[in-house]
């Protein structure tokens, strides 16, 4: 139960830097997401707070206290490893049990300890089954479960979920949220590329990208106030449009003429300087309305539809044979719209404008 | 005819002769023996394809029964008659070698064999494998420890042969002696500890091999179980013998049984380094000293080694199953 604090954090192999200037300030009983595309260094990073990876750079302190070259088991940690990690040879008790034997705890503490976190998660059944006899979802409450009786200050994640079957990674994501409300002062550090999860379970999320922090904040902020295109066209499902353009009009809110045609007014306030910039308008598929208005955001024609039953994605024909095609979700279904020219417009609330891929917002 | 030609010959009758005999077996069985006509077609198409399985299965049953089991049964029966093998007399070779001095002595160095080898093989084996984890020279430090693997049990008692040497000029034991002013002792005619320096060269030439299996079964431990114990405390120690060490416990296991049945058998190092003197005789070299000399006697030895080396060659197959599961 502690804060966790990088300050100036960085990794390289060698020469080859692969995560540089992470800052960070974790508080006491948040949930702490980190999503990035593969490769960004999230597990790399969740691996130096565990203490498996050195730390080359900065410092590292959980609970007030630099942990750079305190060995794992003293850093008072616990993780959860994507592939369980269970030991095949013990069953669920000993598995349970073995970091406390290690720690030469009495046999009473133990079975306290670990019946405890059996109650919590409902292994009781198959506390004398070997690993291999259980399911993946009972595979991972184990893992949860080893973590639990530790009492760990943090706990991390690492992927948790992504061995999963579909069903059961929705049930046990919310297992994850439910056991993180029963212990609401534990801080929990969860790394996933599964937006969803992010989303959900987070206090926090922090979104990694090209070795470094793109940004940091509630989903909804992130959701709501990208700080650039990248996290714009990260966070959401189906990723973010973004329009090329030019600002014509300054002010309280700022008037953008699109280069395939369309105008649009953000709420967004912009300086006289501003006139002429060149931006990219981003909109999100499902904040796009079907309209007839002269005034319209983006016009084309509907290449492919899919129909998902409570909504349909449209997808336009691109501009440019390689160019990403503009994606509209459109409430209820439409199937019989394909091959036909559909005019767009979206609420100026809900608009992002880009300069060179970061947000006006931001500047 | 030029070797060639005969060889030749062999493989066209010999694949020929397979493919003759599939073919007309089956034809017999389809046509003559249960012909799938007449009223009884459904209960004969049956029948011979119950049968048809032996019908492949006969020629390995038939080679393996007649140059395994036959030798076995011929063992036991040649066992059971006197020196010339012309006169019946029971269990009377068995009684004479449990009566012998040498033949118990024998036992008991086997005994000591079993015991020591395999464990010290297997042991040395694991740690070398482990040391040499992940290790820039392991490697190289691996091939050299694998090298007496590819020497022939009687050159590596040569090579020994030399190690042991009473010349302090040769032999390194007594070089060392010498070099601390002590007089020149030959090693092999030490009564018991001779057994020991006997089957150092065995553990030395099966080291390697128990290194090799054992080496790539550590590789197989899911890395993250190794992450998980280390934070959960555990150090190196613990790591080693309460994570690794369990889940490798099958192929430790068969290692260890393979080369106890391997011990079983060899009478190289002892034939060739003290030829059995000094106490030294293990079944395997006690059987050659009597080996066309008194063949009821040899046999009689063969079995008892068959005896000893069946219940660990059974567990030994079970784990190795169990292993492929």
């Amino acid at each position: 139960m502690a804060d966790l604090k990088l300050t100036d954090v960085e990794k390289a192999y060698g020469e080859v830097k692969v995560l540089s200037d992470i800052n960070l300030d974790i508080q006491q009983g948040e949930l702490i997401v980190f999503v990035g595309p593969s490769g960004c260094g999230k597990s790399t990073l969740l691996r130096m707070i565990a203490g498996l990876e050195k730390i080359t750079g900065g410092t590292l302190e959980i609970d007030g206290m630099v942990v750079n070259d305190i060995p794992p088991a003293q850093r008072g940690i616990a993780m959860v490893f994507q592939s369980y990690a269970l030991y095949p040879h013990m069953t669920v008790r000993d598995n349970m049990a073995f970091a406390l034997k290690i720690a030469k705890k009495t046999k009473a503490e133990i079975d306290a300890a670990v019946n405890k976190a059996a109650d919590i998660l409902q292994l009781g059944p198959y506390l004398d089954r070997l690993p291999k006899a259980l399911s993946g979802g009972q595979r991972q409450r184990v893992a949860i479960g080893r973590s639990i009786v530790r009492d760990p200050k943090v706990y991390l994640f690492d992927e948790p979920l992504s061995n999963l079957d579909a069903a059961l990674r929705v049930a046990t994501r919310i297992e994850i949220a439910k056991l993180k409300e029963s212990m609401p002062e534990s801080t929990m550090v969860y790394v996933t590329h599964d937006q969803v999860e992010a989303m959900t379970l987070a206090t926090r999320i922090v979104v990694l990208a090209g070795g470094g922090i793109a940004q940091v904040g509630t989903p909804l902020e992130l959701y709501d106030r990208p700080n650039g295109e990248f996290v714009a066209q990260f966070i959401g499902s189906p990723a973010m449009n973004l329009l090329p353009g030019e600002v014509v009009e300054t002010g309280a809110q700022t008037r953008v003429k699109l280069d395939g045609g369309g105008v649009a007014t953000v709420q967004i306030p912009t300086t006289d300087a501003d006139k002429g910039l060149k931006v990219n308008l981003g909109v999100r598929p499902e904040d796009l309305i079907a309209s007839d208005d002269e005034d319209y955001l983006y016009q084309g024609e509907v290449d492919l539809i899919e129909a998902l039953g409570e909504l349909t994605v449209l997808y336009f024909k691109p501009d440019a044979p390689d160019a990403n095609p503009v994606l509209a979700k459109l409430a209820g279904t439409h199937a019989d719209l394909r091959g036909k020219t559909v005019k767009l417009k979206a609420d100026p609330a809900k608009l992002h404008l880009f300069h060179n891929k970061v947000s006006l917002l931001y500047r | 005819m030029t070797p060639v030609l005969q060889g030749l010959l062999t493989i066209i009758i010999g694949v020929g002769g397979c493919v003759g005999y599939f073919y007309a077996s089956n034809i017999i069985l389809d046509k003559v023996i249960f012909p799938a006509k007449g009223p009884q077609t459904g209960r004969n198409i049956n029948r011979a394809n119950k049968v048809r399985p032996w019908l492949f299965l006969f020629p390995a049953m038939f080679a393996l029964g007649l140059y395994l089991v036959y030798p076995v049964v011929g063992s036991f029966y040649r066992s059971l008659f006197n020196r010339a093998g012309d006169e019946f007399i029971g269990l009377g070779n068995y009684a004479n070698l449990f009566a012998e001095e040498a033949f118990r002595t024998a036992v008991f160095n086997n005994l000591l064999w079993v015991l020591v080898v395999p464990a010290m093989a297997t042991f040395l084996g694991l740690l070398v494998a482990q040391l040499t984890d992940r290790m820039a020279w392991g490697n190289i430090a691996k091939s050299l420890i694998f090298m007496p693997m590819a020497i022939s049990f009687v050159g590596a008692s040569l090579i020994w042969k030399f190690v042991y040497s009473a010349n302090p000029d040769i032999g390194i034991i007594n070089s060392i002696r010498d070099s601390m002013g002590l007089s020149p002792v030959d090693p092999l005619q030490i009564p018991f500890w001779n057994n020991f320096f006997l089957m150092f060269i065995l553990v030395w030439i099966q080291t390697g091999f128990a290194m090799v299996i054992l080496s790539a079964a550590l590789r197989g431990i899911p890395e993250e179980t190794i992450e998980a114990a280390i934070i959960d405390g555990a150090n190196p120690f613990e790591v080693f013998f309460q994570i690794k060490v369990p889940q490798i416990m099958g192929t430790i296991v068969v290692v260890w049984t393979t080369i106890t049945i391997l011990v079983l058998k060899v009478f190289d190092i002892v034939y060739t380094m003290t030829g059995g003197n000094f106490d030294t005789e293990i079944l395997p070299s006690y059987m050659m000293s009597f080996m066309f000399r008194d063949d009821g006697r040899a046999t009689a030895v063969a079995f008892v080694i068959m005896l000893l080396v069946l219940p660990v060659m059974i567990w030994n197959i079970r784990q190795a199953r169990k292993e492929m599961r």
